[in-house]
């Protein structure tokens, strides 16, 4: 798919929007900012080589570890259960809650569930997913997909939730955001305390504990792991660390990159059902370990890299295209920088081509990507391959027809000669015609010189010789 | 093929490993990632661990009580208490305080039906905490038989009784003293603050899902 330039000039074209993005974006950068300069956190930069390090090398034993956490998973009560993509998930799920004889579950936010349509493929067979994460719960309200890996409603107002409240639930029309917030939590509380299933995302795996770790603010996956009888967890491969003493390195990333939080409100570290003597807590427990594509992503030792985010959002708020265009102009559910590079990698390169050529490589994503993923240079490499293919398929015609006639005009001084003046002459229209006139229209142009180099350069000779 | 046979094969083709190999080091060698991870645990002083948590806490939106011995906590919190009603944990420490035995504390739950009704229908939740974190302010809940997972979480308020001994100096240490929490507990929650989102315009709001008001009282002798 080409770019959805009509979308993108309408986002950009939008005040409200604009400032909704603007504002949002940059009281995440100043927040982060405060808890990761080197008056609070000396060692900021060492965590991210350490970080880095850790992810580096999980990812290249990844089969090893991924046996040791399932074998911890199993030694605490709980089970794995292996999915190659979402409608295995979204099968294992349906049929746990037709042999339990449930019709509705309770979860709390998970990017890998968006990422497989989860809620669709259930409410196709009358099994009711609410979400509880108030952003994520409005987006649901709306039939809306996340603008932003951490913030998901970041593009809608008070008078857009209000809408939502009084058109889906009924509600008064109501735009105090505390209030709004408290109609949510009555509505949600409900639903936690009558669902018999919670679903929850991870944010990591720990293979040395077969544990799971979720961070989050409202309290949403405590209770939806914890209220039910049945907890089930889906996790990309990819979220795996191999110790529960690598989360000093993560933990103090994640939430001081996402939200600019030394630690977020709640995490969570959870491993298993409840065990014996535990007042409360779920009788089940099940991971779902979701391939979809990750695999896909191994083989190249660069572009594997890719996999080592941990969804911080960081890269979003930093970038100066997301800042602009938003994340509903980016074709999946991730967006952004990390969006640009995973993308074309989950869903193959032929498909949305533009996305690589998405960004001006300004690098601040690569600076301040808590696990050091190096975005721009996979972004070049993503080109590469586009171009590559593009070549291939000969739908680089006109491109090279170009650089052919070039070749042949620079190789002929006369005719380059005549067609620089000519080029001089015209050159002051280009921005208003032609196939230039868009790249020209964000561009301001350079006036051309009075005179060429070449015009220039035999005046000087020709000075110099008279000089003699 | 099972799933799981086509994913760990798809894995091992991509990498070049093999099934059962042992993780490799790869190069450059890295000297963080088969090594024991870096903890990093300030070598202050452990009295001042408890005002340090003070400040942190109520930097949270937390309020912070701190008190010289057990006798003194039901004083320092019957403010709180007045026209409430709470459910406290099982942990042994609140017996000690006397927090069990006052007139609108229920207490002594065992069953996971009945404590969740009462948690749900209730005001206060009171616990204590199995440590204390004081460089951010966090409490370390271990879930057992003296602490049930949603007396901190389906009340609108929390308050939790803190012996000051069991406060550590930050998350590093923490994970010195377990490093692996699963071996005692299914779960093991830090709490850092109340319940919250920005998720409407950025703005912050408390007491989301769980309490939007949390009081911590220190006690300095056991």
């Amino acid at each position: 798919m080409n770019a959805p330039e009509t979308e993108i000039q309408q986002a950009v074209d939008d005040p409200r929007l604009q400032l909704a993005i603007y504002t949002a974006t940059r009281r995440l950068i100043d927040h982060r900012a405060g808890v990761v300069n080197s008056d609070v956190l000396p060692y900021y930069q060492d965590l991210r080589n350490e970080a880095n390090a850790i992810k580096k090398h999980t990812i290249e034993n990844l089969d090893y570890y991924l046996e040791q956490l399932e074998s911890n998973v199993i030694a605490h009560g709980g089970k794995v259960v292996f999915c190659r993509n979402g409608a295995e998930a979204a099968d294992f799920v349906l049929d746990l809650a037709k042999k339990r004889g449930v019709h509705m579950l309770v979860k709390s936010k998970s990017m890998t569930s968006e990422e497989i349509h989860f809620n669709e493929r259930l409410e196709a067979h009358q099994l009711e997913a609410v979400e509880t994460d108030l952003g994520e719960y409005i987006l649901q309200l709306a039939h809306q997909r996340p603008y932003h890996i951490v913030a998901p409603a970041l593009h809608l107002t008070r008078y857009d939730v209000a809408d939502v409240f009084t058109k889906e639930l009924g509600a008064e029309n109501e735009v105090v955001i505390e209030k709004q917030t408290k109609f949510a939590r009555g509505v949600l509380r409900q639903k936690f305390l009558e669902a018999e299933i919670g679903v929850s995302g991870a944010n990591f795996l720990i293979a040395d504990s077969g544990a799971i770790v979720i961070v989050e603010n409202e309290g949403n996956a405590r209770l939806s792991t914890s209220a039910p009888k049945i907890h089930i967890a889906i996790a990309g491969i990819e979220k795996i660390i191999p110790r529960a003493q690598d989360l000093a390195v993560f933990l103090n990333l994640l939430g001081r990159s996402a939200t600019g939080q030394p630690l977020t409100s709640y995490t969570s570290f959870l491993s298993g059902p409840r065990r014996a003597g535990e007042i409360d807590g779920p009788d089940e427990f099940y991971l779902l370990l979701l391939d979809n594509g990750r695999t896909k992503l191994l083989a190249d030792p660069e572009k594997r890299q890719s996999l080592y985010c941990i969804r911080c959002g960081a890269c979003l708020n930093h970038c100066p295209v997301y800042r602009k265009i938003g994340g509903h102009n980016y074709p999946w559910v991730y967006s952004g920088p990390i969006g640009a590079i995973i993308t074309p990698q989950f869903h193959g390169i032929t498909e949305d081509t533009w996305l690589p050529f998405a960004s001006s490589l300004c690098g601040a994503c690569a600076e301040v990507c808590p696990v050091k993923i190096e975005i721009p240079k996979l972004l070049i490499k993503l080109r590469e391959e586009v171009t590559e293919v593009k070549r291939r398929q000969q739908s680089g015609d006109v491109e090279r027809l170009a650089f052919r006639l070039f070749a042949w005009i620079a190789t002929h001084p006369r005719i380059y000669l005549m067609l620089a003046s000519l080029g001089s002459l015209f050159f002051p229209l280009v921005p208003k015609i032609g196939p230039l006139k868009k790249w020209a229209s964000q561009r301001t142009l350079p006036e051309p010189a009075q005179q060429s180099f070449h015009q220039y350069w035999a005046s000087r000779v020709g000075r110099s010789r008279g000089s003699e | 093929m099972t799933a799981r046979e086509h994913i760990l094969s798809d894995i091992r083709r991509a990498l070049g490993r093999a099934a059962g190999q042992p993780p490799l080091e790869t190069a450059p060698l890295s000297p963080h990632a088969l090594a024991a991870p870096t903890l990093r645990i300030p070598q202050s002083d452990r009295n001042l661990y408890a005002e340090l948590f003070g400040q942190k806490f109520e930097n949270l939106g937390g309020k912070f009580f701190r008190v010289r011995d057990t006798a003194a906590v039901v004083p320092a919190i019957a403010d709180l208490l007045v026209q409430k009603s709470a459910v406290a944990s099982n942990a042994p420490f609140l017996r000690k305080c006397g927090i069990t035995g006052l007139p609108q504390v229920h207490a002594a739950f065992t069953d996971r039906e009945e404590l969740k009704a009462a948690c749900a229908a209730t005001d206060i939740g009171i616990t204590s905490v199995d440590y204390a974190l004081a460089a951010t302010g966090t409490f370390v809940m271990l879930s057992s038989h003296n602490e049930a997972r949603l007396v901190s979480l389906l009340p609108p308020a929390h308050i939790a009784i803190i012996p000051r001994s069991r406060i550590l100096a930050n998350l590093d240490e923490l994970l010195s003293i377990l490093p692996r929490p699963a071996d005692q507990t299914s779960s093991m929650v830090l709490i850092t603050g109340p319940s919250r989102t920005a998720d409407i315009e950025q703005i912050l709001v408390r007491g989301v899902h769980g309490p939007g008001e949390v009081y911590a009282v220190v006690v300095d002798e056991e």
